[in-house]
């Protein structure tokens, strides 16, 4: 599996990255041998063999649905990088 | 000596009767650090006033008597990927730079409890991501046994910390091997509990279906006295498994007699390197000695587990790490054009390049078209290493074989080379596939490296685990060993 700049520019684009043209080079190089090495893989059948999400015994663990208290909104806006009226702040989504 | 040398019940009887006090080891922890962190590196941030009130606190206590908790005035660094309320936790990354945490993570609220006291912050590769900590945006860490090497990584900063006898204990995560590959370079003992018995609530996700935090000590008694402080059922985790915990302390018999040890042929044949086969297989005739007996055994699908892990740990993590868009936390571009503009200024600036090429790789696993291929594909060896495990431990209590395939290997030397650097991982990243326990506990020295031993427990059994290791260590001696740092 070859990857191309065109295909790092897509992924890129998925990921919410900017890249560089040196970084699109440089990981197109080093995403294709990973990706050479993973096809490894398919070495093995793996016709009807489960997929594992993870290891436990464990599905939809649910908890009571009964009220909590909420963070204090100055202690969940202290790290925002910037706020207003107790909000984080963005740019308008919608021109 | 250093009074860390003291083994954790002699350092209480010296609280106790007065000869020492908190203050003095805390003291003593920061004048380490002022001596020998300029050139390790291993804190991103000290946590000079809160230890210093903590231990004033603590000495107030030990006065008037009371009930004392488990670690009781131990220095502790805590890896900085586990958020700290009110002091900076930066994962290692630019990102979080200036990170103040609104909460403390589940096992920091259990190290309060058992009254250790907080030294600081260890540094990391970059959101754990990496095996020489030479990915941190700090500063790479340096390896105390010889500086001009690397520690391991992720936890890098948790493993030299306590090598070079900074803090008393730290703790680390361990994802593919984060935990025990540090401390297999290091020479101190390392312990991966069983997925799910340490809560993650606070953890930075990187990988969740992996991660786990645990204990990196000087011995194996104290990774028992640590893992008991810190194990339990969450419910703010809802991966943490609700089980009991046993006394991971009276498991440490000395006893190993009768004991069915598999040593899988995977983990010393190609690529592993001949002093560290050497090493493991004196280990093996150690506890031979000690009344256990062990057999080769093989765990077929071990050539596939990196391949497998770097599909799956690179996808959740490109999912984990969608959080980090300029919002709400860290870095935020000036002047976003729009909103699509401020996520990907934001995180284009704030990421390194080992993070961004994981999070590239995982996007790409997890895009349309490619899913089965690589993302389904992965999950299903995953099953096949799995069963692996599950077939060798219906006939063996544990698995037994080297950590990494090579001592520490110098700075730099593998910077360029993804893959390669991947590799060293080898030994470490089927047991974090499969979940199951398994410790790095130093098994000699080779041109005056250290060589870690891992022994593999079944899921939960991370007491078997402990009382192999403790038992090795006490026969051997090599749990003083300590590297000749000035």
């Amino acid at each position: 599996m070859s990857i191309t700049i065109k295909d790092v520019e897509h992924v890129a684009n998925l990921a919410r990255l900017d890249l560089s043209d040196a970084e699109k080079e440089q990981f197109a190089g080093q995403l294709s041998a990973i990706l050479k090495y993973a096809e490894k893989l398919n070495e093995l059948n793996t016709d009807g063999i489960e997929p594992t999400s993870h290891v436990l015994p464990l599905a939809n663990v649910m908890r009571d649905d009964a009220v909590k208290p909420s963070w204090p909104i100055e202690k969940a806006l202290r790290n925002a990088p910037e706020q207003e009226d107790d909000q984080f702040k963005v740019p308008a989504v919608l021109e | 000596m250093s009074v860390f040398d003291l083994r954790l019940s002699e350092l209480h009887n010296r609280l106790q009767n007065k000869e020492l006090s908190v203050t003095e080891l805390v003291e003593h922890s920061f004048r380490r650090i002022a001596d020998t962190d300029e050139e390790i590196g291993a804190f991103l941030t000290l946590n000079e006033e809160g230890a210093r009130r903590d231990a004033t606190r603590l000495d107030e206590q030990l006065a008037s008597g009371g009930e004392r908790g488990l670690l009781f005035g131990l220095p502790a660094g805590i890896k900085d990927n586990i958020v700290t309320e009110g002091l900076r936790t930066t994962c290692g990354s630019k990102f979080l730079e200036n990170h103040d945490p609104i909460y403390d993570a589940a096992v920091v609220s259990k190290l309060r409890s058992a009254q250790s006291v907080t030294i600081g912050k260890l540094n990391m590769d970059e959101f754990a991501m990496g095996g020489s900590n030479e990915n941190s945006a700090y500063r790479a860490v340096r390896n105390p046994w010889d500086p001009e090497r690397v520690p391991g990584g992720s936890s890098g900063g948790s493993a030299a910390s306590v090598a070079a006898g900074q803090v008393y204990f730290s703790l680390g995560s361990d994802t593919g091997g984060s935990i025990r590959q540090p401390a297999s370079y290091c020479g101190v003992v390392g312990l991966k509990p069983t997925y799910g018995l340490v809560s993650r609530f606070g953890l930075v996700a990187f990988a969740s279906s992996l991660d786990q935090i645990g204990p990196i000590t000087k011995n194996v008694e104290d990774s028992a006295f640590v893992l008991q402080a810190i194990a339990g059922h969450d419910d703010r985790d809802s991966t943490s498994a609700n089980v009991s915990i046993p006394d991971y302390l009276s498991a440490l018999t000395g006893d190993v007699n009768g004991l069915r040890i598999g040593v899988p042929k995977e983990y010393l044949g190609q690529g592993i390197a001949p002093q560290v086969k050497e090493s493991v297989l004196e280990a093996l005739k150690t506890f031979e000695k000690l009344g256990a007996t062990w057999e080769e055994i093989s765990l077929p699908h071990t050539e596939y587990a990196v391949a497998t892990y770097y599909l799956l740990a690179s996808s959740e993590a490109s999912s984990n790490l969608a959080r980090f868009d300029g919002v709400r936390y860290g870095v935020r571009a000036n002047d976003p054009a729009n909103l699509l503009d401020l996520y990907r200024r934001s995180r284009s600036e704030g990421f390194g390049p080992e993070v961004k090429r994981r999070i590239m790789l995982g996007t790409y696993a997890l895009s349309s078209g490619y899913y089965d291929a690589y993302y389904k594909k992965a999950q299903q060896v995953r099953t096949l290493i799995k069963r692996d495990f599950d077939e060798a431990f219906g006939k063996y209590d544990l698995i037994v074989g080297p950590t990494a395939p090579t001592t520490a290997f110098k700075l730099g030397e593998q910077v360029g080379d993804p893959l390669t650097m991947y590799l060293n991982d080898i030994l470490t990243i089927p047991v974090s596939l499969a979940g199951v326990p398994a410790i790095s506990i130093p098994c000699g020295l080779a041109e005056g490296l250290p060589v870690g031993l891992q022994i593999i427990g079944k899921p939960f059994d991370e007491a078997t685990v402990l009382r192999a290791a403790h038992a090795f260590e006490s026969q051997t001696g090599f749990g003083s060993l300590r590297p000749a740092l000035s």
